[in-house]
């Protein structure tokens, strides 16, 4: 007679070993891969510089931002616990080594099997269709698809490093506008030593007919990731961007230190979606990505909308604001968060809304869930300023806890100028609710994927702002993390 | 009285359970068969609710003692999900909300599960609507609260409403409406009566929880019988719930306390 008992003790376990679920994409490819040696200093800028055959003005601007790194302190006010990086100890620059001749439009063999299993093909006509992807693996930028297609149009997509070279104008117009390397430590150490990433412009007046992604995988050991992306939508213009990324399983804990910058111009819109998967480390905590990122768009022009998704279930530790300025008058910022934390991974993550422009609004919309011993905060700012005149920001913040044994916190300021503007902000707390599990258990539906249909039902707000084809993987991400891990 | 099926398809003996270390059943005895309906009576706070809890795997509750045989299985060994796909189904009292999910999801895997369980494929997408529609009419479910979330901004006749619902869908073979009565007003009621009533076989049994007589015209029980501080002190046919419903429980609650 003692099932009665153990049944609670089941559920619990159940719910704990999702926390033992195998990351799915922790394999390594062996792939001859050219890596400078460890550590950072001047030459190592010059190197990389060097390297991508770049112009003078992009290595000044790289050596102010090294300069201005060495001034600044690594941040402590997240609410994580991390311990202080040994930025001597990581390769600023890996690179796959190419097999195949250059210039053919050839991929490596070894570099396509990787990104097959990964759910990326690079051929086009294994492509889902409507979607042109930009495949960065360690520090370049491996293949884009779709790019004739796009230039048609007048839509550059390709990697950034090509940017420099093919587009220089724009890239000297519109890189480090929005997020300066002033901004911040990690902002300026990317500036400094950043190696691939996408660009995308976006013409007057198009609406571009297919979306946009880049999938970003580190593979090398002992390097660190800096990617830089930078979205130009001009006036009229339309693109849907999602960023989709993974890592290897391993014992040391990697830095990925990314900046994006969007510029949204009048009337035009961007929809900005991550699906961030890199490696949350092992169930006791040990590895994983230090996810530290800068993302920021200014909505520049008048009636401009940009609206940042992002579903975050991998990293031992993530850090990022994706913010909205929005200057134009009438321009529509919004973020859409789901933030999942198992295991020891901690999130400090959340937005800024700075309204610059009159009759801007914003829309926030946060939901973090906790389990295991993570720890899991919303932080943000709504800031109205005193010309800024009839502005609407609302604001939801939700975090769903799923142990006793981790936090969910929130950090909201919110800093009115004048009166003619009204900001609302909604905040819940909730366990998972064992009724709602029995009531599930009732039906049929075993605990596991009952807690899988509660959590996604408590996302489900965010999912739906995910384009299709993402939502579904983002949905099945959120079920297989959950996995045993309600306790 | 029918006697159709000679073989109990539940058969509970001297249960006890308790929560947070408090016993509430304090040895039940009841046994159902095929086609017939119970009605479980009793005042406030006698374990009826425990009852449905207990039977159906509810995890803040222990088993202290006893047995409970469906269709000669061990129902206590298996897993709340395992009765539910044997064929065991509760109306919830206080059916909750899950807000985002909804019921057409939900249903989708309640009964895929089922199949799974009995080795069978999943219902196809079609085959599944249209279960779902030919369902919601027997207790006059709007579709709109069909593809609504679960119970998320139902009113309390439509969560009831939702609940013989699920039952339809379910087509369990034992079911325990657990205060179904409860917050409906009469026009609710007799549709959420008339529903089960459709539903009635003989294949099936029904337990009615209930405070009130009032139910009992509409679902019309074939024994009574009353819980009072954990045990079942007094069983008898349909007029005792005529009884209850003058006398109320005093009499009873005298009689047992003077034992």
């Amino acid at each position: 007679m003692k099932e009665e008992t153990n049944k609670k003790e089941a559920e619990k376990q159940i719910i704990d070993q999702a926390a033992n679920e195998e990351y799915k994409y922790g394999f390594v490819t062996d792939i001859e891969t050219n890596v400078i040696p460890k550590g950072l200093n001047e030459d190592v800028v010059r190197q990389i510089s060097a390297l991508k055959n770049e112009p003078e003005w992009l290595l000044e601007m790289r050596l102010k931002a090294y300069a201005h790194w060495l001034t600044l302190k690594q941040p402590t006010w997240g609410h994580i616990n991390m311990p202080e990086i040994d930025f001597q100890d990581i390769s600023y620059y890996a690179a796959p080594r190419k097999q195949a001749p250059e210039g053919n439009g050839e991929i490596d063999p070894e570099l396509k099997r990787t990104f097959d299993k990964l759910g990326i093909p690079l051929e086009e006509q294994m492509r889902l269709s409507g979607m042109a992807v930009d495949a960065v693996m360690d520090s370049v930028s491996v293949h884009t698809t779709y790019r004739e297609k796009l230039a048609e149009l007048g839509v550059i997509f390709c990697s950034i490093s090509e940017a420099v070279k093919d587009y220089p104008d724009l890239i000297r117009k519109y890189l480090g506008k929005v997020v300066p390397y002033t901004d911040n430590f990690y902002a300026a150490l990317n500036t400094a030593v950043f190696s691939d990433g996408s660009f995308v412009y976006i013409p007057k007046g198009v609406r571009c007919p297919m979306e946009l992604s880049t999938y970003f995988r580190i593979n090398a050991a002992q390097t660190g990731q800096f990617e830089r992306t930078l979205i130009v939508a001009d006036d009229d213009a339309y693109v849907s961007y999602l960023e989709g990324c993974t890592a290897p399983m391993r014992d040391e804990n990697q830095l990925h230190a990314a900046i994006v910058e969007i510029i949204v111009e009048d009337r035009a819109e961007v929809k900005y979606s991550t699906v961030q998967n890199w490696y949350p480390g092992d169930k006791d905590g040990k590895g994983g990505i230090y996810n530290l990122v800068t993302k920021r768009g200014l909505c520049r022009g008048d009636h401009s909308k940009l609206s940042w998704t992002q579903v975050e279930t991998g990293s031992a530790i993530t850090w990022k604001y994706p913010s909205c300025v929005l200057k134009g008058d009438y321009s529509v910022g919004e973020f859409y968060s789901v933030a999942l934390t198992r295991n020891y991974q901690q999130a400090d993550t959340g937005t800024k809304m700075i309204h610059l422009g009159r009759n801007s609004s914003s829309t926030i919309v946060s939901k973090g869930i906790s389990a295991g011993h993570s720890q899991n905060s919303y932080r943000g700012l709504v800031r109205i300023a005193p010309k800024a005149t009839g502005c609407r920001n609302y604001t939801q913040c939700d975090s769903l806890l799923l142990s006793d044994t981790s936090g969910a916190h929130t950090f909201p300021v919110i800093e009115v100028g004048n009166d003619s503007s009204v900001v609302e902000h909604e905040a819940t707390t909730s366990k998972i609710n064992e009724d709602q599990i029995f009531y599930c258990n009732q039906r049929g539906i075993g605990t596991e994927d009952a807690v899988g249909l509660i959590v996604n039902g408590y996302a489900k707000e965010v999912m739906q702002k995910l384009p299709m084809e993402f939502a579904v993987e983002a949905q099945k991400l959120l079920s297989v993390s959950l996995e045993g891990s309600v306790g | 009285m029918r006697h159709r099926a000679l073989l109990n398809m539940l058969e509970i003996k001297d249960l006890h359970a308790s929560i947070e270390g408090k016993e509430i059943l304090k040895g039940v005895n009841l046994s159902v068969r095929p086609g017939e309906v119970h009605a479980i009576m009793g005042p406030n706070g006698s374990g009826k609710s425990t009852l449905s809890n207990v039977l159906t795997g509810h995890p803040a509750y222990t088993v202290t003692g006893g047995e409970v045989s469906f269709y000669g299985k061990d129902l206590l060994a298996m897993s709340p999900e395992d009765r539910a796909h044997e064929g065991l189904f509760l109306s919830f009292q206080y059916p909750v909300e899950i807000p985002g999910v909804s019921m057409v999801n939900f249903m989708r895997a309640a009964i895929n599960e089922k199949r799974k369980y009995f080795g069978q494929e999943p219902l196809s997408a079609s085959d599944f609507l249209k279960l779902m529609r030919e369902k919601r009419a027997v207790v006059e479910l709007d579709n709109k609260l069909a593809s609504r979330a679960v119970n998320e901004g139902f009113s309390g006749g439509e969560k009831k409403r939702n609940e013989i619902f699920q039952m339809a869908m379910l087509e369990p073979r034992l079911s325990i409406l657990d205060e179904t009565d409860s917050g409906l007003d009469i026009d609710a009621l007799r549709i959420v009566a008339s529903g089960v009533n459709k539903l009635k076989s003989d294949d099936n049994a029904t337990i009615v929880i209930t405070h009130y007589q009032r139910l009992l015209d509409y679902i019309k029980p074939d024994f009574v019988h009353v819980l009072y501080k954990g045990r079942i002190v007094m069983s008898a046919g349909p007029e005792l719930a005529l009884e209850l419903e003058e006398k109320g429980y005093d009499w009873i609650k005298a009689q047992i306390d003077n034992q």
